[in-house]
């Protein structure tokens, strides 16, 4: 019985892998009939699709409306002189990129180079101003430091890393609105002149950093053991997340100058953050109730037996788990956020789509509606896309589901 | 236990200290400031009306709306009632986003299979077409298929006509439709007998494969049997119920069949192409989600291919695919409301209409938050409903 199932490498040799092309080919492409079938039905929609791209890219597409409306698709009607903070703001954040690329991440180090030096890819452009150029020299300067320095720094380092992110944010709304009287040193701009891409991200992050607290305290609302609160908090999530975002903001820019005292009226860049805050808080305190779901009841109990009191409990044991818990899943609320901040277009606003479409209003540009969308398509798409995969790698990081 | 009862309840904790006052008197106090703030709020909101000469009530919608909506399902004229515009816009948003749903779903199935395809070429036209439109946001979407795409068709007498004939122009896509005649009313009935009698013998089937064991295919048999009658009572008929009303080119514009504006097709494409791509991750993450044991497992008791798929991978697949999808159509159909911006009379663009004819904002608002929030509640209420049907019945 036993020499018959002995098994000597002669008798079974290992399969000879076909490493080449062709054998790639075969097995991935032409193993069966309906395989081959397959493949010719993808090679027909690939022609079917690619031609007519191509035909438009190379023949017709002109994207010079792109590059004389470039600073309005960007900023909007920010003042020219001012801009030297959304640079700023562009520095800061190429820091704190550069800097926890260096300390986090470990393996695609090549890769974070190439993210680093996009700018240079981008100063190398020939139809940039050479201002611009200048910038974005400077930018990939200093992303290239931090990376250095977060390759080299120890742990005090990563707090700061950490701390820098926190701060970013806020710092960022400082920055670009200012707040010295128009003689000071950082004058107030006027919100009616935020616009394009710059407005896109102050939504976003202003939506974010508002409806952080809010969502927090919704999601252990609804987990509240007393029913007034829960009932409150669940009925806010609930309705708020099943009507659409549109009506929201419509609510906001109409009925916001209602419900406040005769006599103010919010301007309506702050009406659409208030709309987006109260949206994207509902949809918040969701994640974060699934973050304190996560965290094991072992936890409260073993806090409850140190003697802690149910707010330390909450503050210094479950909500930092949790937290850590759904950073992942707040970048992607992050990104939801961001193309979702495309409505306001809806209520007025000049953000990247809205300005698009003005500048497509305008006669001498009335034809250049594909040229334009497939830019800010681009736009959308390569940042949302940026995000998405700086999330997953963050997943990886932080273990998040690896105990 | 019962020998520490009585001494815990001789002590006396003090009012203050006590939890079970402390909440409800913490629960009262949270009660009476969202109160006061929402009272403020409405008094403001009120003081406000009134100082624009507005008040508050729905006595407006029975008034006559006077404004034309360019697409209804039932019919409607300048001179009905802004309640009937509402109701032409609710059935609008119903209609775009069930199609959509149909749509995307067919699209998302396809998707999901091809992005598990073992032909390298098919898995990645999948992948790059979910990677690309999930990291697009809707409305740019929407805006570039209608001005880019949908409004740039070959004109009305340059139509491109496809065999059925179906018709292809910037102001429309037409394609064949039946006009009910005279024995239409008697073909529902005959159609509804054969829905009646379907079920008859899926129940029948049915139970006599759990008597006997040996499955039919219940789905099958019921299907032949409705399609048979269906197909008797069309030709029993004296006169045919339906009349096929082709389209064709009139002068400048279309006529006949069944006309679906640009605006719609490109609400409808966008909502469809952009839901199907996250409905695709869904199915793909759903069939995964099945043990590769399981399909070796039906296979090794003699399960054909189809058996497998039918019996053993879809209803596991099912399970973990049903709840994200509930909340993808709701996603649809929340999103449907973006047809304000390309001008599909939709139910948010009817209202937006009617409050600029009526001035009663906050009525209006209401209203249509209302109808949104219903039909999200009333949806997953269902879905929860399928939900527990399918779930795993554990000991």
């Amino acid at each position: 019985m036993t020499s018959e199932l002995t098994i000597t490498p002669r008798d079974l040799p290992p399969p000879i892998e076909r490493r080449n092309l062709i054998g790639w080919a075969y097995k991935n492409l032409f193993s069966t009939w309906f395989n081959t079938l397959l493949t010719a039905l993808a090679l027909g929609v690939i022609y079917a699709f690619t031609k007519p791209i191509l035909t438009w890219l190379v023949d017709q597409a002109n994207f010079e409306v792109v590059k004389v409306n470039l600073r309005l698709l960007m900023t909007g009607q920010y003042p020219r002189a001012e801009l030297w903070r959304v640079w700023l703001c562009l520095d800061l954040l190429v820091v704190n990129i550069g800097l926890s690329w260096g300390i986090w991440v470990k393996r695609r180090r090549a890769l974070g180079v190439v993210l680093i030096t996009a700018p240079l890819a981008l100063a190398l452009l020939p139809t940039i101003s050479s201002p611009a150029r200048r910038d974005l020299l400077i930018l990939a300067i200093i992303g290239l430091i931090a990376f250095g320095a977060g390759r080299l720094g120890g742990l005090s380092l990563r707090r700061m890393a950490i701390s820098a992110w926190v701060l970013y944010f806020p710092l960022v709304i400082i920055l670009i609105r200012g707040f010295t009287a128009p003689e000071g040193w950082l004058p107030v701009t006027n919100t009616n002149l935020w616009g394009g891409l710059l407005l896109t991200f102050l939504l976003t992050i202003v939506g974010i950093l508002f409806s952080f607290p809010i969502g927090v305290l919704l999601a252990l609302g609804r987990r509240s053991q007393l029913p007034a609160i829960r009932g409150v908090s669940i009925f806010y999530i609930e309705v708020i997340r099943g009507v659409p975002l549109v009506t929201i903001l419509f609510m906001a820019s109409t009925m916001v100058p209602l419900f406040l005292p005769s006599g103010s009226r919010p301007n309506l860049v702050l009406r659409a953050m208030v709309g987006i805050t109260l949206f994207s808080a509902a949809y918040l305190a969701e994640n974060v109730r699934g973050g304190l779901q996560a965290v094991s009841q072992g936890q409260y109990e073993a806090a409850h037996a140190l003697g802690l009191s149910g707010f330390q409990t909450m503050a210094l044991i479950i909500l930092p788990q949790a937290l850590r818990i759904i950073i992942p899943v707040l970048v992607g609320l992050f990104i939801a956020l961001f193309k979702d901040t495309s409505l306001v277009t809806t209520i007025g606003l000049l953000e990247l789509l809205g300005i698009s479409r003005s500048v497509l209003a305008q006669p001498q540009f009335v034809s250049f509606q594909r040229e334009v969308y497939v830019f800010i398509s681009l736009i959308y798409w390569s940042l949302s896309y940026l995000m998405s995969y700086v999330s997953q790698r963050l997943e990886v990081a932080l273990g998040v589901g690896v105990r | 236990m019962e020998q520490n009862r009585p001494i815990r309840r001789q002590k006396i904790v003090p009012l203050w200290r006590d939890e079970r006052i402390l909440s409800i008197l913490g629960q009262a106090v949270f009660l009476i400031i969202l109160t006061a703030s929402l009272l403020y709020l409405a008094r403001n909101m009120l003081m406000n009306l009134n100082r624009l000469g507005l008040g508050l009530g729905f006595d407006f919608l029975p008034l006559t709306s006077g404004f034309d909506i360019g697409e209804h399902l039932i019919s409607y004229e300048r001179s009905d009632t802004f309640f009937r515009a509402l109701l032409v816009g609710l059935l609008n948003t119903l209609f775009v986003s069930s199609s959509g749903i149909l749509v995307a779903t067919i699209l998302g199935l396809l998707f999901g299979v091809a992005r598990l395809s073992g032909n390298y070429l098919i898995q990645s036209l999948a992948r790059i077409y979910v990677e690309l439109l999930r990291n697009l946001p809707l409305l740019v979407l929407l805006f570039f298929l209608y001005t880019s795409v949908f409004i740039q068709l070959p004109r009305v007498r340059e139509a491109i006509s496809l065999p059925g004939p179906v018709l292809i122009t910037n102001r429309g896509i037409a394609i064949p439709w039946g006009i009910p005649t005279a024995t239409f009313t008697q073909y529902q009935y005959i159609l509804g007998f054969g829905v009646f009698s379907a079920i008859a013998l899926g129940r029948g089937l049915a139970w006599y494969g759990e008597r006997t064991g040996r499955a039919p295919l219940v789905w099958l048999w019921s299907l032949l049997l409705f399609f048979l009658i269906a197909t008797i009572g069309w030709f029993i008929l004296p006169t045919r119920p339906l009349t096929l009303d082709a389209p064709a080119v009139q002068g400048l514009r279309l006529a006949g069949g069944r006309q679906f504006s640009p605006e719609f097709m490109a609400l409808l494409s966008g909502l469809a192409i952009y839901t199907s791509a996250f409905i695709a991750d869904v199915v793909r993450a759903g069939i995964q989600a099945v043990g590769r044991g399981q399909v070796e497992a039906a296979r090794s008791v003699g399960l054909s291919s189809m058996q497998t798929l039918r019996l053993i991978l879809l209803p596991q697949a099912l399970r973990v695919i049903v709840p994200p999808l509930t909340s993808q159509y709701l996603n649809l159909t929340k999103n449907s409301s973006l047809a304000v911006a390309i001008g599909y009379p939709e139910l948010f663009h009817v209202s937006g209409t009617i409050l600029n004819q009526s001035g009663r904002t906050v009525e209006v608002i209401a209203i249509t938050m209302t109808i949104y929030l219903s039909i999200s509640l009333l949806t997953s209420a269902f879905m929860n409903w399928y939900n527990r049907r399918v779930r795993l019945v554990e000991r």
